[in-house]
């Protein structure tokens, strides 16, 4: 049987389009574009042109904006980095709960070396408020960085109202936006957010790419020096290959962002609807009226995450779970805490990140295998008895906790 | 994905004894909130003998806990009480063919669940001393909590140290600056409020072993230490010592280490003293061991401590052979 892969989230195959696209960079256009002669000007114009189609996917007004880096995680430190670099006078972040480690470990970093860290809580279905967040916002903050779509639930964070904020305190706002670039429209020209992260392989181009949006004007230091490339503000032999193969995802975004929010929706809906509704004491996570379109992550109570995906990935089915075994910590993911999700939903939630690649049928042959899949962990659980949790029932099961 | 051996995957594909178990007479819920994993180990024993005849579970966790509490029930059938309170979480991986080491706390659970119903049987009441931590060292699967016991027990210092005894840190050397973290929020704590705590980076340069530099940095170290442990001071003016008494001095601290390596099936002699320098013949599993340099660093400073003077522990294999 056909393997049935949904957890873009995680990652995206490379679109056939976008390889091909690349290719020739890796043989005959090999040369280095900063050189003078033919093998270089060819990578040279074929760069241009790549960032002229990031340009385009974002919105930006010109596209000197658009800054290559080696993936999200790099565009995010950069952009954090650079704020606090660039203004010495501030010594504050404000960040959020929920965001991806990439933000959220670098800041806890920053706390240690002094700075102070605003992490904005959540409610229970992943929103902030946004009343907490104006008062937070001072001439000692030096970038929030917020992010737009998050990784787990897909939930969608108010960026471009909570940019306008930033910039009436003048403050530099930032925004992880590595899920929602190539699934939601973006137009950066008409918004107040200065910088903003994405990464390639999110968005069906490969791994080790990604750009930094910085508009200009932008005060910025760069994280690394030592070459005039990305016009000195990101060293480094530029990926061309790669860079090549963002650009042309980008394109194909652009040609499918329909497809995202028609085709891949309803394929979301039909695979949440079927699966709540067949089986008890599971809900969908995170505010599922704003998110992305490909998302849904659904806490399935009284079973644990690991043991979900082994079953499914037995059948051919890739997903992904918040529960503590499969990041290697203990904890739950910071996510379902952060909104409050109890320790037995959590353990047991379940993201499954659609992209155009998937079918109908494979959202029917999920939805017919995953009720069989629960039951079979329940009965194993010993908060579970016969056909509900056992807490309702006598001898209620109360384990003596480390 | 973890790597999980074919065993495990098989108790998780296909659990033994899963389920209540009817006319139990010995029930253990044991858990772990935090780290997602639940467990009821139900058996029935004869009140006669004393054989466990039959034992299920029911278990909330992952796939290797599954495994874990499938191959435990599988081991505990047919044997006794006093058999099966023999059966260590070692035992449970083993069955196994190993669990990955962020995993073996699924085993340790197996066994605490083991205990508790034991307990429940013989109407004892059992409680749980086991608390867990963030797993630090990977290599050899040791959490924070008992890193951070293990620091405040013997009033260690610095990562080698750390290393020598609980082995965490010996391996790929990754975890050393978790290791520096919880050290430094320790020594922050001993210090007390209002006292600065030296910065992570001097733990790191009083880790590197047997470099000329370490000497000074001990030195300059000490103070901070010495706030609540004077035992542990090393700026106390060397006692005079005659060679005899300095090489009694020296077997005693061997001595203090013996059964730690001897556990990890190890040991260690006096070669020979020479001046500053102590010559130690590694054996057992210590000799060729991949933590002989943290092994020997971790004697260093105990002889140090000890001796009140900075001495260094080398292998024979160094020692000048026009001597």
């Amino acid at each position: 049987m056909e393997a049935i892969y949904l957890d873009n989230n995680a990652t995206t195959r490379c679109d056939p389009a976008v390889v091909e696209a690349m290719l020739p960079f890796f043989t005959e256009h090999f040369g280095n574009a900063s050189s003078i002669h033919a093998f270089g000007s060819e990578v040279g114009k074929a760069l241009k042109k790549a960032r002229g189609q990031v340009q385009a996917l974002l919105g930006a007004e010109h596209d000197s904006e658009i800054i290559f880096t080696s993936c999200g995680t790099e565009s995010d430190a950069t952009a954090i980095l650079s704020a606090l670099r660039a203004q010495p006078e501030r010594n504050t972040v404000i960040t959020t709960a929920v965001e991806h480690p990439a933000v959220l470990t670098l800041c806890e970093w920053l706390e240690k070396e002094g700075y102070i860290v605003h992490k904005l809580r959540v409610d229970k279905k992943g929103r902030l408020d946004l009343d907490e967040y104006r008062s937070l916002l001072n001439d000692r903050v030096a970038i929030v960085s917020a992010m737009w779509a998050n990784n787990e639930t897909g939930t969608l964070f108010p960026v471009l109202e909570m940019a306008e904020m930033a910039a009436a305190r003048g403050v530099m706002f930032h925004t992880d936006a590595v899920q929602a670039v190539g699934k939601i429209p973006v137009d950066l020209k008409n918004t107040r957010i200065d910088m903003l992260s994405l990464s390639g392989h999110k968005l069906h181009a490969p791994k080790g790419i990604g750009a930094l949006y910085l508009r200009r004007g932008c005060r910025f230091r760069p994280l690394l020096r030592g070459g005039h490339q990305e016009r000195g503000r990101r060293a480094g032999t530029e990926n061309s290959a790669s860079i090549i193969g963002l650009g042309k995802a980008c394109e194909l975004a652009i040609e499918h962002m329909d497809e995202e929010n028609t085709t891949v929706r309803s394929l979301r809906d039909t695979l949440e609807k079927g699966i709540v509704s067949q089986i008890g004491h599971c809900f969908p996570t995170g505010d599922i009226a704003r998110r992305l379109p490909n998302t849904s992550n659904i806490a399935f109570e009284y079973v644990e995450g690991e043991g979900i995906l082994l079953l499914l990935n037995k059948l051919g089915i890739a997903g992904s779970s918040g529960s503590a075994c499969t990041s290697g910590s203990l904890e739950p993911s910071h996510v379902m805490r952060a909104m409050g999700i109890p320790y037995t939903a959590a353990h047991g939630t379940i993201r499954f990140s659609l992209s155009r690649y998937n079918t109908e049928a494979e959202v029917k042959r999920v939805i017919e295998v995953v009720p069989g899949i629960i039951a079979q962990l329940r009965k194993l659980s010993p908060y579970w008895c016969d056909k509900g949790p056992a807490a309702s029932v006598d001898g209620a099961f109360a384990p003596t906790y480390a | 994905m973890w790597e999980y051996s074919d065993k495990v995957r098989e108790h998780f594909f296909n659990p033994r004894n899963s389920g209540p178990l009817k006319d139990a007479n010995g029930i253990g819920d044991v858990g772990s909130i935090q780290c997602g994993d639940a467990l009821r180990l139900m058996l029935k024993v004869d009140e006669q003998s004393e054989i466990i005849e039959d034992a299920h579970f029911q278990t909330f966790g992952c796939g290797s806990a599954i495994a874990s509490s499938s191959a435990l029930t599988e081991i505990i059938k047919g044997m006794t009480l006093t058999q099966a309170l023999e059966v260590s979480n070692q035992n449970i991986a083993d069955y196994l063919d190993g669990l990955p080491p962020e995993k073996m706390h699924c085993s340790v659970m197996g066994r605490e669940a083991l205990q508790a119903a034991i307990a429940n049987y013989r109407g004892e009441e059992w409680s749980d001393d086991h608390e867990e931590g963030a797993l630090i060292c990977k290599c050899f699967a040791v959490d924070a909590v008992k890193i951070a016991d293990v620091v405040n027990a013997n009033q260690l210092n610095t990562v080698e140290e750390v290393t020598f005894y609980t082995k965490a840190g010996g391996g790929c050397t990754a975890c050393h600056e978790g290791i520096e973290e919880i050290l430094a929020g320790i020594k922050a704590e001993r210090a007390g409020p209002g006292e600065v705590s030296p910065p992570p980076l001097a733990a790191a340069l009083t880790a590197a072993p047997l470099a000329p530099a370490n000497a000074s940095t001990v030195l300059v170290h000490a103070p901070t230490v010495a706030v609540s442990t004077p035992t542990a001071a090393v700026s106390a003016p060397p006692a005079r010592r005659t060679l005899v008494q300095k090489i009694r001095k020296i077997e005693e601290v061997l001595e203090s280490v013996r059964p730690m390596l001897q556990r990890d099936h190890g040991d260690v002699e006096l070669a020979d003293v020479q001046g500053k320098t102590i010559y130690v013949t590694l054996k057992g599993a210590c000799s060729g061991c991949m933590m002989e340099v943290a092994t020997l660093g971790g004697i260093q400073q105990k002889m140090i401590e000890a001796l009140g003077e900075l001495v260094k522990v080398l292998p024979v294999s160094h020692m000048p052979v026009e001597a």
